[in-house]
């Protein structure tokens, strides 16, 4: 097992109830308004995921897209986000979210050798499905780092025993067919396909895509042993009037989802 | 069943979500139980014949060909096809294939307009719902095709991420099938997007190579020295490529756009000025910086704007057994009125960076020259007409 993925299994071993994954958008709005929201952040996370912008986000919905846009626009390069990953080493695991062109573009070996040096413990690469992900997956692990699998409500048996050999780390579930921001129902459909990860997927269940607030994280902290959150930071981010109502939103928010994943019975 | 390649080499591949990985082992799925169900074939044909007006014609042009130097140049008629371009042949081909997969809805992504109008009127004749993403550009200068899709009964969504063209529809059409997967089915417009479908385009527009093929022994009596085609995602290039690939005597030339010249790095010719990357779910050549953003294509014809090629024209470039120049947006211009006026035919922009390259090379192309008119230029009057300096 490479080092990241020791180290993220480990959090969901040391914290005695369903994990907080939030997610930062890197360089956005600019790189030290992100690096602000992630320390905020990194005081309640579990594990935190640090996304770096790319120009066609397909699994992303309009809130991570303009965000994403927005980054690039001030000028935000991958070795920024892992800058930003770097100066947050003392603090929870941190997953990079990032689509396969950013590492390929780099070069698979370069970009997870300095993404290791930056102390990363995993990446998340929506669009790198795990028939694709042998080379990629190798590069990473000779550096230390997880690559994290994604699994959709409309993954069967068969792939799924697949991704189960690959896991590591955790299992990002993907709630809803559809894109991230979305809203989610926590309703049999979702039950039913955390249950067959189950199954087949020995490492921990993490559930992203569309949850918003304290009561549906709790819900889903019932059924998965953690939650992603992510364009609804966003959100608050843009609904504050400044950068320090933000950060304060942001802090008030991600307690609250704490205290909401806390409550949940063992 | 026959298994559909998911490589050309190590171009291809599925880069997309988990979520539609499922949708895709369906369609080959579907595609390979279908290719070889003599119904499904015989309603295809059918359509193909009475509803497209295939086959398509071969035309000796010979007017032009006078213009450029060449003895004997001939014109394989798409642009004569239902809709006026090649695009219906596929989207017929991939909608008869939604409704045996049982799916209510088809989505497509345009450009220049005709693929959402081959999808729209495909959708019509079969009696299913159609929703066609168009950057907000796009929907400027190809006003005539929104209008035509809307009429049709299809519903047109303005894109307005990007540059507001062919990518970022391209993009917007992705992430609805990832959320509507279940009960809709994606028609892609070219040969490029995730395996298998490269290939499955590619074999419905290969009815083109077949029949220009077989039309041209029969005129001819011999093969053609040349075939040319244009290239954004490469499925007109593909479908006439497809029926000459394995006569090693007959040079297959691709010509993609150069927009303002390629040294202005506005342009949309990966496969010159590219490097392999990936984008909308295969890995193939792309317009990039050094750090995989995909750079914002540019050419005066909407259905070349675009920063990918399909994965099959990665590996052809590669191999050397098609030769990809380009043209700019001013020598495709001249290539427009050219053939207007020396033919009594308006071709489509697209279609006129095959033709610009045709009279650049004159006759140092090996005869007799064939080129795929893939479409016509009804759609480009606008735009065309005003660069041409026209009261339009």
């Amino acid at each position: 097992m490479s080092d990241g993925a020791e180290r993220l299994e480990r959090a969901f071993a040391d914290v005695g109830r369903p994990l907080f994954v939030p997610y930062v958008m890197g360089g956005y709005p600019d790189i030290p308004s992100s690096r602000a929201q992630a320390a905020v952040l990194a005081r309640h996370a579990d594990i935190l995921e640090l996304g770096i912008p790319f120009s066609d986000p397909l699994a992303d919905g309009p809130t991570i897209q303009a965000a994403g846009q927005r980054s690039l626009e001030a000028g935000t390069r991958p070795e920024d986000v892992l800058e930003i990953a770097a100066g947050l080493r003392d603090g929870p695991p941190v997953v990079l979210m990032t689509y396969v062109n950013t590492i390929l573009a780099a070069g698979e070996r370069t970009f997870f050798e300095h993404a290791a040096q930056a102390g990363v413990a995993g990446v998340i690469i929506p669009d790198l499905p795990v028939d694709e992900a042998r080379q990629v997956r190798d590069a990473a692990g000779r550096a230390g780092v997880a690559t994290v699998a994604l699994a959709a409500p409309t993954t069967d048996e068969s792939r799924m025993a697949a991704i189960g050999r690959a896991a590591e780390g955790f299992l990002y579930c993907v709630s809803v067919a559809g894109v991230t921001g979305g809203e989610v129902a926590v309703g049999d459909e979702l039950k039913d396909f955390l249950n067959r990860a189950r199954r087949y997927v020995h490492v921990p269940l993490v559930v992203g895509f569309g949850i918003r607030t304290p009561e549906q994280a709790a819900q889903i902290g019932e059924i998965a042993d953690g939650v992603v959150i992510a364009s609804q930071l966003i959100r608050l981010y843009d609904e504050a009037p400044g950068p320090e109502d933000a950060e304060r939103a942001l802090e008030e928010f991600a307690s609250s989802i704490v205290s909401a994943l806390a409550g949940v019975p063992a | 069943m026959t298994e559909l390649p998911t490589r050309f080499g190590p171009y291809g591949g599925r880069y997309v979500p988990e979520t539609v990985i499922g949708a895709l082992d369906e369609l080959e799925d579907a595609f390979s139980e279908h290719s070889e169900d003599p119904t499904f074939q015989a309603e295809l044909e059918g359509l193909l014949g009475a509803y497209v007006g295939r086959p398509t014609p071969l035309y000796l042009a010979k007017r032009l060909g006078e213009r450029y130097g060449i003895e004997r140049l001939y014109f394989k008629r798409e642009d004569l096809c239902h809709t006026g371009a090649h695009k219906i042949n596929n989207a017929l081909g991939q909608v008869l294939l939604a409704r045996r997969m049982e799916k209510r809805r088809v989505i497509a992504e345009t450009g220049a307009g005709q693929h959402g109008v081959a999808t729209a009127t495909a959708a019509a004749l079969l009696g299913m719902e159609c929703c066609v993403y168009m950057g907000r550009l796009d929907m400027e200068r190809q006003r005539l095709n929104v209008v035509r899709m809307r009429m049709l009964g299809a519903e047109v969504r303005a894109v307005d991420s990007g540059t507001s063209t062919l990518k970022d529809a391209t993009s917007e059409a992705i992430r609805d099938w990832v959320t509507n997967v279940r009960d809709t089915h994606y028609v892609i417009g070219s040969a490029v997007g995730p395996a298998p479908y490269p290939e499955v385009v590619a074999r419905f527009q290969s009815v083109i190579g077949s029949e220009a093929r077989e039309q041209m022994l029969a005129e001819e009596g011999r093969l053609p020295g040349s075939v040319v085609a244009c290239v954004g995602g490469g499925s007109n290039a593909i479908g006439i490529f497809r029926g000459f690939m394995d006569d090693a005597d007959v040079e297959l030339v691709g010509v993609e756009a150069a927009g303002h010249g390629l040294a202005t790095g506005e342009h949309g010719a990966p496969l010159a000025a590219g490097s392999p990357g990936v984008l909308h779910g295969s890995l193939s050549y792309l317009l990039q910086d050094s750090e995989g953003q995909v750079a914002e294509p540019h050419s005066i014809s909407a259905g070349l704007d675009y920063p990918g090629v399909g994965p099959e024209h990665s590996y052809l470039r590669d191999s050397g057994r098609v030769r990809y120049t380009n043209a700019t947006d001013a020598e495709a211009l001249e290539a427009f009125k050219v053939c207007s006026e020396t033919e009594g035919i308006i071709p489509a922009l697209e279609t006129s960076h095959a033709l610009a390259a045709i009279g650049r090379e004159g006759a140092r192309l090996a005869g007799p020259v064939l080129v795929c008119m893939s479409g016509r230029g009804d759609k480009d009057v606008d735009q065309a007409g005003a660069a041409m300096g026209l009261d339009v």
